[in-house]
């Protein structure tokens, strides 16, 4: 059960190959009307109805906050991963209909920001597309430093150079270009804000420069959602409904829950939220936790899992669900 | 040590050394003990990248031992007033990094956090430490003014003369607890006036 959010009846509206491996999905509601209103940096979470299978993926929303008449994701395509990517670029036309959530912003601007300094890495920057867009549609102050792989890989680099010139700044790796973290950190005026999105180790990275060099917490913001990976299969017992359950090899402990017909609350299902949270009665084995949330301490207490991006391998595990 | 109460009132800590290269420390009267009591845990060389603003007591009483810390700048104002205009300057002029240290009494803490605030430093952020007198900085909820250095309970309002209840009721965008007229009912009614804010 996702907490406090309903659900959007919507239909694909278009679909747009943006480079080799990244497309772009437009939804529009069925029944014609405004879809909610949403803040930069927000996500929904998209269902995905394969077959027997159903998928729930958060993407993060890069319209402009300014246009409720469609929303727009853009998926990377992931090869080697749980099949999420794969089915939207595969099976998802325009016509389809599909479910959404409602919008959830975990990774929102601090409209108190004297400057929004936002750093990007790959598919990373599509909340900044929303976020852009509604910063320069109030006059905000931003820049924007954005690595990618290649120039051909630079997903949307063009419209937001065209769009906001010289606030603008690429790196590319295969030219060896590579942000001036230290330097940049270091000369920002009072009351800038930060904020991070891409791989786990840009994400990690920037907070560990930022705290070495003085930057309060309050004033950085990251969101990375961690896909569920795969592994082993474990069996899992569910004390409160007297159940015992498998998670497959490509499903994650969350999807599993849910097939055996118990409904945790969830919002992000990528680690980052914080509602799936669950107590651990008994363990015998080793945890793999994969999350955002929980603090160092949690994961090595053993005491908690976030169940929609961690696994388990061992004997027994007993969660109270 | 302020008594804990509703949420708004504020609870100080204890000065830490925070990461990074620049640290600016604004204090008063007892608060300069604070900033020594925190230099005996801070690491070697620390001092070299602070300031410290300090605003002596009426006993003249801590420069020495402030300026002992050997910080790269050391400054004194007769008051907070008096040095709010150099305060405005190296905030506008400072960089994200840049760590803010208030200690002493409540009235200089909640005014030097009201600029900081204003210069876009969160208020979690920042280093508090309170020392020295418990008197309050009030704002009359009926006239708005501001009278300082309120140690009585009630007290009456330095401007329009109302009897105050003095709430734990604070506001960081003014910098002050909120005074409520005490006895509104009936005006002759005067509740003991007892010495609550030594």
């Amino acid at each position: 059960m996702s907490t406090g959010t309903t659900k959007l009846d919507v239909v694909v509206s278009d679909v747009v190959p943006v480079n080799d491996l990244v497309t772009r999905f437009h939804f529009r509601r069925r029944d014609g009307e405004l879809l909610p209103t949403f803040s930069g940096g927000a996500h929904v979470v998209v269902e995905m109805r394969d077959g027997e299978r159903t998928r729930l993926n958060p993407y993060s929303l890069m319209g402009s906050p300014l246009d409720t008449s469609e929303y727009t994701i853009s998926v990377r395509r992931d090869d080697i991963g749980r099949g999420g990517s794969l089915f939207m670029h595969r099976n998802v036309r325009p016509g389809l209909e599909m479910v959404i959530s409602y919008p959830v912003n975990l990774f929102s601007l601090d409209l108190r920001a004297k400057k929004n300094l936002m750093l990007a890495g790959g598919i990373g920057i599509t909340p900044f597309m929303a976020q852009t867009a509604q910063l320069a549609g109030q006059g905000g102050n931003f820049e924007l430093h954005y690595t990618c792989r290649t120039a051909s890989l630079a997903t949307y680099a063009d419209v937001l150079r065209e769009r906001y010139n010289r606030r603008v700044r690429l790196y590319h790796d295969d030219r060896d270009e590579r942000i001036d973290l230290d330097r940049l950190l270091s000369t920002q005026p009072l009351g800038t804000h930060l904020y991070v999105c891409g791989p786990s180790g840009m994400i990690n990275w920037v907070r560990d420069r930022a705290a070495s060099l003085g930057w309060p917490s309050e004033a950085v913001h990251f969101e990375h959602f961690a896909a569920p990976q795969p592994g082993l299969p474990f069996d899992v017992t569910l004390a409160v409904s007297g159940k015992v359950i498998r998670v497959g090899e490509q499903q994650s402990l969350l999807e599993a829950i849910e097939a055996a017909g118990v409904d945790p609350p969830y919002l992000c299902r990528g680690g980052v939220c914080g509602q799936c949270e669950t107590n651990v009665i008994s363990s015998d084995g080793k945890f793999i936790h994969n999350d955002h949330w929980l603090s160092e301490e949690d994961h090595r207490s053993g005491c908690k899992i976030m169940p929609c991006v961690s696994r388990f391998e061992g004997r027994s595990l007993v969660l109270e669900r | 040590m302020a008594a804990k109460s509703i949420i708004s009132r504020p609870v100080y800590g204890t000065l830490s050394p925070q990461p990074g290269k620049h640290h600016l420390f604004i204090a008063d009267a007892e608060g300069a003990l604070a900033i020594s009591d925190m230099a005996a845990r801070a690491p070697a060389g620390f001092f070299d990248g602070a300031e410290i603003v300090f605003i002596p007591g009426p006993d003249g009483k801590h420069v020495g031992m402030l300026e002992a810390l050997r910080p790269a700048q050391f400054h004194q104002a007769p008051s907070f007033a008096s040095l709010l205009p150099r305060l405005k300057q190296t905030l506008t002029n400072a960089h994200m990094g840049l760590r803010l240290y208030l200690s002493g009494t409540e009235g200089l803490i909640g005014q030097a956090m009201q600029v900081a605030l204003e210069a876009g430093i969160d208020h979690t952020s920042i280093q508090t430490e309170h020392r020295g007198s418990l008197a309050r900085r009030m704002q009359c909820v009926h006239c708005k003014g501001i009278t300082e250095n309120v140690t009585t309970q009630p007290a009456t309002c330095a401007h329009c003369g109302l009897l105050l209840l003095v709430r734990d009721h604070y506001s960081r965008r003014l910098a002050a607890f909120q005074g409520v007229c005490i006895n509104a009912e009936d005006r002759t009614e005067i509740p003991p006036i007892e010495e609550a804010f030594p």
